[in-house]
Parts: C-alpha cells; structure tokens; sequence
C-alpha cells in the first residue's frame, strides 16, 4: 500500500442541541491513502459529511471536535485558525452537493477561482485569470475564455458542479473531499462529473474521498470503500472484496437492498436509523439487525479483519459467508 | 410547536401581561380611574400640580388628574388600534389573496397602487386623504363628523390594507404552487372554495401577525395625528393618547415633565409591548423555522 | 444600462403626470382652495378671487383646471401664496435647502451607523452584543419620532439648562434669532437633535435589515466554498457576504424613503426647523394651494428618483438582474 495522505484517528464530533449533546460522529479511523479513490458510503444522518467537514476545520463553533486528524503528518485537529486556512484550498479542498448555491452569485466565474488560486500562490491578476481559464478547459468547459467572464446563473447544474471542480482543484491539492457531488444533479450529468473527477485524479495523482449514499456511484469508480452507520465505521477494505463477500450485517443489507437485473422485488433494510441523540447501547445497528444477539447490546464492537476486510461485528466470524451478489 | 415557540420568547409573554394589564385597566375605568375625565382633583389653583397623593400624575393646565385621563386616553386609542387594525386586515388579506390568486390585470393595478401608497411619505398621504374623506358627502353616513373617533378607525381601515395585502399575497403566492391547493383544484374546486378553505387559512400567521402590527400602527398614526392637532377631538373633555402626547408639546417649554414624560411613556410600553408580541407571532409561525428546532 | 435609465427616466413623465394630477384632485377636494382664499382674504373683491382661480387653474371643471395649472407651472408662472405677498420658489428653494442638509446628514449617519449595527449583531447571533443591538433597535422602531423629539428636548434644552446652567443643544430653528451670515459650529450645534431624531429611526431599521439580511447570507453554501479556499475570515465577510447581504437591504431601501421623509416632516416641525416638513405642515393648515401644489411636484419626482437610483444599485450589486 502506498504512503498514506490523510490519517483520521478516533475523531469525536458533539453538537450542543436544545435537547442536549448530539454525538454525530463518534469515534472514527480512516486512511486515506495517496492518489487512491476512497469511496465513503451511508444514511443521511451517518456522519460522513461531518467526518471530512470536520477534517476542513469548517464545522461551525458550537461543534466539539476531538481526536486526530493527521494531513500529510501535520495535525489539523486543534489547529489554529491561520494554520487551517493555509491547509484549505492548498493541500486540502472540498466539492459540496449543491452545485446551484455553491458558488457566489454576485462574482464572476474567472474571479472565484482566482481567488483560490491568489490566496495560496502568489500570482498576478492576470496569471491568475490565464490559469482560471485553462482550469475550465482541464474540467471540460467549452470556451473557458468566454465563460470565465460570466456570473454563475448563466452556468446549468453540471457546468457549475465543474466550475465548483475547478476551483477545488485549483492549487493541485494532495486530497479532494467530494461530498455527494452528483447527488442534485441529473443521471446522465452525474455520469459526465464522476468521469470529471476520475480525469482529476488519474492526471495529477490527487487523492480523492467520494462521499455518497449511491453504492452504484461507489462501485463505479471507488478503490476502497467505507461504510458509516451511526457516527462509526463499520466497515472497509477494497472494492472488490466488499461488494464480494461484505461481513457486516449492514453492509450486507445495503447490498441487498441494490436493485439487479433478475430481481423478483427490492429487499429494503427493516427499520429506521437510530436517533442520535440517544443511540442503542453497543452496536448501533442491532436494533435493525437480523443475526443480533444479546452480546451486540453490550460493547461498541471495533474494527477487526476478517479476511480482507475490517469490520465492526463481534459475530463476524460466525455468520453465514453472504452470497456473491455481483 | 408554534405555541411552544411563542412561549419561549420570553419578551412577548411579559408583553403580554402588560398589555392583559393594561387592557383591564381600561376596561374597568370606573373603577380604576380615580377622577372623571373632566374633573379637577380640587378646587382652584388646581394647574400644573406636580405627582402628588391626590394626582398620581400631576395635573394638567386645567387641573385634570393625569392619570385618570390617560386610562381614559389609552381606552379610547386601544378601541382605535383594534376597531382599525380588523377593518384594514380584512380588507387587506380579502384583496391580496384574490390579487394573489388571480394574478394578472387585477394584481398588477393593486401591487401598482400600493406601491405608490407606501413610496408616499406616509403623514402627507395620511392628512391629504384624510381631508378627501371628509370631504366626500356620500362617506358621512359611514364615517360621521371628521373630528369623531368613528372617522379616525374608518381612515385608518381604509389605509392600512395594503401593507397586510401585501403579505397575504406573497403568501398565497407560495401556497397556490403547493402540492394540496394543485389536488384541490385537479378534483375541480371552486375558486372561492379554494381561497376560503385552503389559501386563507394557511395564511392564518402571517394575517395574525399583520394584525399585531395594525394596531401598533393605528395606534401610533392616531398620535401622530393629534399631535399635529388632526386628530380626534370630542367634546366633553373627551381624550386620547393622541391628545395628551400634543398637550406635551407644550409642557416641554414650560418645563412640567410630567406631562410630556407620562404619556410619551404609556405610548412607548404600549408599542413596544405590541411590537414583541407581533414579533414573537411572526417567529412562531414561520413555517421555515419547523424543520429546525 | 444607460438605455434603461433613459427609458426609466422617459417613462417617470407620464407618472409624473398622473400623479401630480391625483395630488391636485386631492387638494382640490380636499383643502377647497377657493374657500381657503376667502377665510384668508375675507374682504377680497370679486375680481380678486377670480383672478386667484385662473392663476392656480382652480376652474370648476378639474381635467380643465388641471392643465391650466400645468402650464402655468411649465411656463414658470408660479402664483404667490394665499396671502398674495410670498414668492414660492425662494421659500421652496430655502426649505429644500435645509431639508436636503438634515435629512442627508440623518441618512449618512443612520445608514452607516445601522449597517454596521446590523453586521455586528449578525456575526454572533443569540450572543450579549446581538440581544443588545437588537433589543435597542427594537426599542427603535417603536418609539415614534415625535415621542423621542419631544424627551430629546425635555432633556437637552429644559432640563440641561436647569441642572448645569446652560442648554446644550439648541431645540429650535437653525440659527438663533438675528444671525446673518454662514456659521458652520452654529449650524452643526442647531441640527444636532433633530438629526439624532431621525438618525434614530433609520439606524433601528437598517440594523433590523441588515442583521436578517447578513444571517441568511452566512448560513448559505457560497459562504462554506469561500471559507473552504483558505481566504481569511474578514475577506469571507466583505467579499462575499456583505455585497449579497446588501442586495435586500437596497430594494428595502427605496420604499423606505417615504417613511424618512414623513420623519423629518414630524421632527422638523417638532424643532421648527425651516424645511419641506414645516413648509408643508403651514400651508396644508392654511390651504395654501399655490405653496402647496410645487412642494408636492417636488416630493413625487423625489420619491421617483429615489425608486430609480435603488433600482439601477440593486441592478449593479446582482448580476441575476437584467434591466431590460
């Protein structure tokens, strides 16, 4: 395996609510190796968006962020605000769901990225625009001259989802958090960025971190995948063996619930996803789960391998071995 | 929910004791005003008395007791604010629902109308209009003599709709592309049945809200205007906060604090009472704020 | 944008036109000038009031006396006053003068102080400076005018005087009583309180504005993609938030001229100082149609004008704004 970039260790995220501490994220590990496409999957609500928002430092105050997050051996957890500034859009950068509000309104397209471009290099107005223009041409906008000049309600969802690429990409960054990027768009639009991104990261060697729900996205051009439910990781290991034999219950369930060509009917996973301000004892999904037993209720299982997988699942080993779905 | 988040802000629910307290107070003026609204407190020299035990308040230039006639005052402008603030929010959410309904012509000549209403400084309209008013014959009957109470509550019915048409039309313009006013009218609804059943009373907060605001707005208008002497003036000693807020003007030369320094008080507690209602109305009702909390 | 204000402003003369004629069958209706003439000048020959009704074009037929009207104004044959001895444009000119000074003086002052009030309350919402701001501004927008002209005034004039001797501001009038000549301290100490008066009111508005208008700015996904490139904070805020913030505040803005002019009509005549407000107050009492009719002209091409500047800002600040 190669050298790894991005090293989250044990990160605890709380939010002060009016009906008490909400724990969103907690306790999570993650690596994030150089230049590979890790694909991060789960429920609206599992605390994968916070995980990375929380690794961009751009969690709003009232989060209490703990434990480590180590960028290329630097420590971003407790960091200082200008410290976390020189790291974003730098090594670090970020492509958010909404294409439509992610950009300003009231600034023209060529200056946005510019301004990424200006904050870490120091560059002239007019190198700065050059370059703004060629990065329009590498995430496929047709005269990127032209439309470098305009405001970003002249753009279509997908153009603005690239434009918003563009910017992220702009300092050639070690890592590119993806947080759902094609979910707002159309199917045949989330096809062109997904190939987009791959481009980005096959031309400069740049880590991605693809956050969806979408295992099919996943499947189609993840490395490895992680699977969160609840605020922890249950589950992670290559594309290959995941969707091949996947050892956690939850992530059994999801691949069940895919649907496939020969399908009587879909098979959704039973139950709700927990609420988090009072989460299950122990393992957070045997509420939902069909092999639970009393010792799930007891103790929040850890990461443990299991063949090429690590999984959080005491009773791992003693399942049924899944069916190959794929 | 709406209720619960009322309740939590704490400002209004004190406003809302004051002004209950106030509001029983007024009512039950025979009881609680010491003098009657044209009675001196004693026998000559009986002016310009400062606070005492026989006026609370200090007395006025013909020695009147202060604070029975602001009972007697905040009595007849509360009447005003709300008598007013009904007639121009139903008048108001009426036409702004059918502007906002139908759209087209109709909504187009209101929206320009009030438009030009609310550019206008709003005291010079307020007087221009209210000397047409009285001066139409054909309006006696409904407003009665120009310096009446009546006439105030129909001149400021007939002005303040269109500050509340506005609202309940961008309410309603919202609501008719929802989802239940689109079944509605699939299964063939009458455009009344629609605008009564549906558009209406979804439109509930906002025209409560408006309501609020009406009678801060009334009430404030009718001081204005018998500030500048354009205001009611019935006989008999008859007064209003309007009234005795004027007669401050005069006191500050000469130096009676309290007789500019009550009123102006009792005006103040009111509209800032109704203010923080209204505003905690607005928020509690905001439909955009039921996802968050 | 140059062929729009030229079509905006070709498009205010027929405006103009409707308007000034619905304020002049107002007045007619309203005030009766005629009968006003002849409570003033009641010993006044026949002749005389005939002559005053073809000069103001008050002919029974109002579409008629309208356009007499008209074009006795065009023609710059404007009537002297009810009276018959004041020329109109010199006591319009002073008034507009020393209106255009408080109330720019109130505007520049109350706009600055309350966006900055707004900001500040916005940047930490639910905290001790937010509640402070906003409680102050609410305190703002419910006390009218008149009411804080008058508590000014008790303060500053009647009471300063009886405690420490002398009165700190001057409560009426721009100059005292037999000054000639320009006087700059002079003029500043005299417009002092009226100026607080409406300065008070715009500041409670637009920190109100503001402070809505900058919260749902900071809580939109443009402001995370600013921070996520690095920039600093402050630079976030300026360059991003608040030109977007500004956007509601100035289309706010434009319906809210009327409102500052019916302040500064309450306030200068609470402190008799010598502008449009007083000028108006006058000569509606008295009926003065010829004082009258000039004064409106001028307030609705004001109020036109100002819809015209708020509309071609709000044009610059948002590009989404096509002005066709």
């Amino acid at each position: 395996m190669s050298e790894k970039i991005l090293e989250i260790r044990n990160l605890h995220v709380t939010f002060e609510t009016p009906s008490g501490p909400l724990e969103a994220v907690r306790g999570v590990d993650l690596d994030v190796s150089a230049g590979e496409l890790l694909g991060v999957v789960g429920e609206s609500g599992s605390g994968k968006s916070v995980t990375f928002l929380a690794t961009m430092g751009l969690l709003p105050t009232r989060a209490k962020v703990t434990g480590s997050v180590l960028l290329a051996g630097e420590q971003l957890i407790g960091a200082s605000p200008k410290q976390l500034r020189s790291v974003r859009g730098r090594l670090l950068s970020m492509i958010f769901q909404d294409p439509l509000s992610a950009l300003n309104p009231v600034h023209r397209i060529g200056n946005q990225i510019a301004e990424m471009l200006q904050s870490h290099q120091a560059l002239t107005n007019r190198e700065a625009q050059t370059r703004a223009v060629e990065l329009l041409d590498i995430v496929g906008i047709p005269q990127p001259t032209d439309r470098s000049q305009q405001f970003p309600h002249e753009f279509s969802g997908g153009m603005r989802q690239r434009v918003v690429i563009a910017i992220a990409i702009a300092n050639n960054p070690k890592v590119l958090i993806a947080d759902e990027p094609t979910t707002a768009l159309d199917v045949t639009v989330q096809a062109q960025i997904l190939e987009v991104i791959e481009r980005v990261q096959e031309r400069f060697g740049t880590a991605v971190v693809l956050i969806t729900h979408d295992l099919g996205v996943i499947a189609r051009v993840a490395d490895r995948v992680n699977v969160m439910y609840a605020g922890r990781n249950v589950e992670q290991g290559t594309i290959d063996s995941l969707f091949d034999h996947p050892s956690h219950p939850y992530t059994r369930g999801l691949l069940a619930s895919l649907p496939r060509p020969g399908m009587q009917r879909l098979k959704p996973i039973t139950g709700f996803p927990p609420n988090m301000l009072n989460p299950p004892k122990g393992c957070a999904f045997h509420t939902r789960c069909e092999y639970a037993a009393e010792v799930c209720k007891l103790d929040l299982p850890e990461l443990q391998t299991f063949g090429d997988l690590q999984t959080a699942c005491v009773r791992a080993k003693e399942l049924p071995r899944a069916e190959v779905l794929s | 929910m709406a209720f619960r988040r009322f309740v939590s802000h704490k400002a209004a629910v004190g406003s809302c004791f004051v002004i209950a307290t106030l509001a029983l107070f007024v009512v039950l003026a025979p009881f609680t005003a010491r003098y009657g609204v044209n009675q001196s407190v004693q026998a000559p020299p009986n002016s310009f008395l400062s606070p005492r035990g026989n006026a609370w308040l200090g007395t006025d230039d013909i020695g009147r007791d202060l604070y029975s006639r602001l009972i007697y005052g905040v009595r007849v402008s509360l009447l005003i604010g709300l008598a007013s603030a009904l007639i121009s929010v139903t008048l108001g959410a009426l036409i702004g629902a059918i502007a906002g309904f139908r759209g087209g012509k109709f909504d187009d000549i209101m929206m320009r109308v009030t438009d030009l209403f609310l550019a206008f400084p709003f005291l010079v309209t307020l007087l221009v209009v209210r000397n047409v008013l009285g001066a139409l014959p054909w309006m006696k009957p409904i407003t009665g003599e120009m310096n009446s109470v009546r006439f105030i509550i129909v001149l400021f019915g007939i002005f303040g709709w269109m500050g509340v048409a506005r609202i309940v039309r961008g309410q309603v313009l919202s609501l008719k592309e929802r989802e239940f006013v689109e079944a509605a009218r699939a299964v063939g609804a009458s455009r009344r049945y629609i605008i009564a059943r549906h558009l209406l009373p979804n439109s509930v907060g906002p025209i409560m809200v408006a309501l609020t605001f009406s009678v801060v707005g009334a009430i404030i208008s009718e001081s204005t205007l018998a500030f500048f002497g354009y205001g009611p003036q019935a006989g008999d000693g008859a007064t209003s906060l309007g009234i005795l807020v004027g007669q401050a003007k005069g006191a500050v030369q000469t130096g009676f604090w309290w007789l500019a320094v009550f009123p102006c008080l009792a005006l103040i507690v009111i509209a800032l009472s109704i203010n923080f209602i209204g505003d905690a109305l607005r928020d509690a009702t905001d439909p955009r704020l039921d996802r968050g909390a | 944008m140059f062929r729009y204000i030229l079509r905006r402003l070709a498009w205010s003369i027929p405006t103009l036109l409707l308007v000034t004629f619905l304020v002049y069958l107002a007045l007619r209706i309203g005030t009766d000038p005629v009968q006003s003439y002849r409570r003033v000048n009641p010993r006044a020959s026949r002749a005389k009031i005939q002559q005053y009704i073809d000069v103001n074009g008050l002919d029974p037929n109002f579409v008629k006396g309208y356009f007499t009207w008209l074009k006795n104004f065009l023609t710059g044959e404007w009537p002297p006053s009810i009276k018959g001895r004041r020329e109109v444009w010199p006591a319009l000119k002073d008034a507009m003068a020393n209106t255009l000074r408080l109330g720019s003086a109130a505007t520049v002052v109350g706009i600055v102080i309350g966006l900055f009030a707004g900001v500040l309350a916005a940047l930490r919402p639910g905290g001790r400076r937010d509640v402070f701001i906003n409680t102050s501004a609410f305190v703002g927008i419910s006390v009218p005018p008149f009411i804080s002209a008058i508590l000014l005034q008790l303060l500053f004039a009647v009471y300063w005087q009886k405690w420490f001797g002398a009165s700190l501001f001057p409560t009426s009038g721009v100059y005292p009583a037999g000054h000639t000549g320009f006087d700059l301290f002079l003029m500043l100490k005299f417009m002092a309180l009226p100026t607080l008066v409406v300065a008070i009111q715009i500041i409670a508005t637009y920190s109100r504005y503001m402070r809505s208008s900058l919260l749902d700015v900071l809580n939109s996904d443009y402001m995370r993609t600013a921070r996520s490139k690095g920039i600093s904070e402050r630079r976030v805020l300026i360059k991003h938030g608040m030109r977007n913030a500004l956007i509601p505040v100035v289309t706010i803005a434009a319906l809210d001229v009327g409102s500052i002019v019916g302040g500064l009509i309450i306030t200068e005549n609470i402190f008799s100082y010598p502008g449009m407000g007083l000028y108006f107050l006058k000569s509606f009492g008295e009926g003065d149609f010829p004082l009258l009719m000039p004064w409106m002209v001028v307030i609705v091409a004001s109020v036109l004008f100002f819809n015209l500047i708020a509309d071609i800002s709000y044009a610059w600040l948002d590009p989404r704004i096509r002005l066709e």
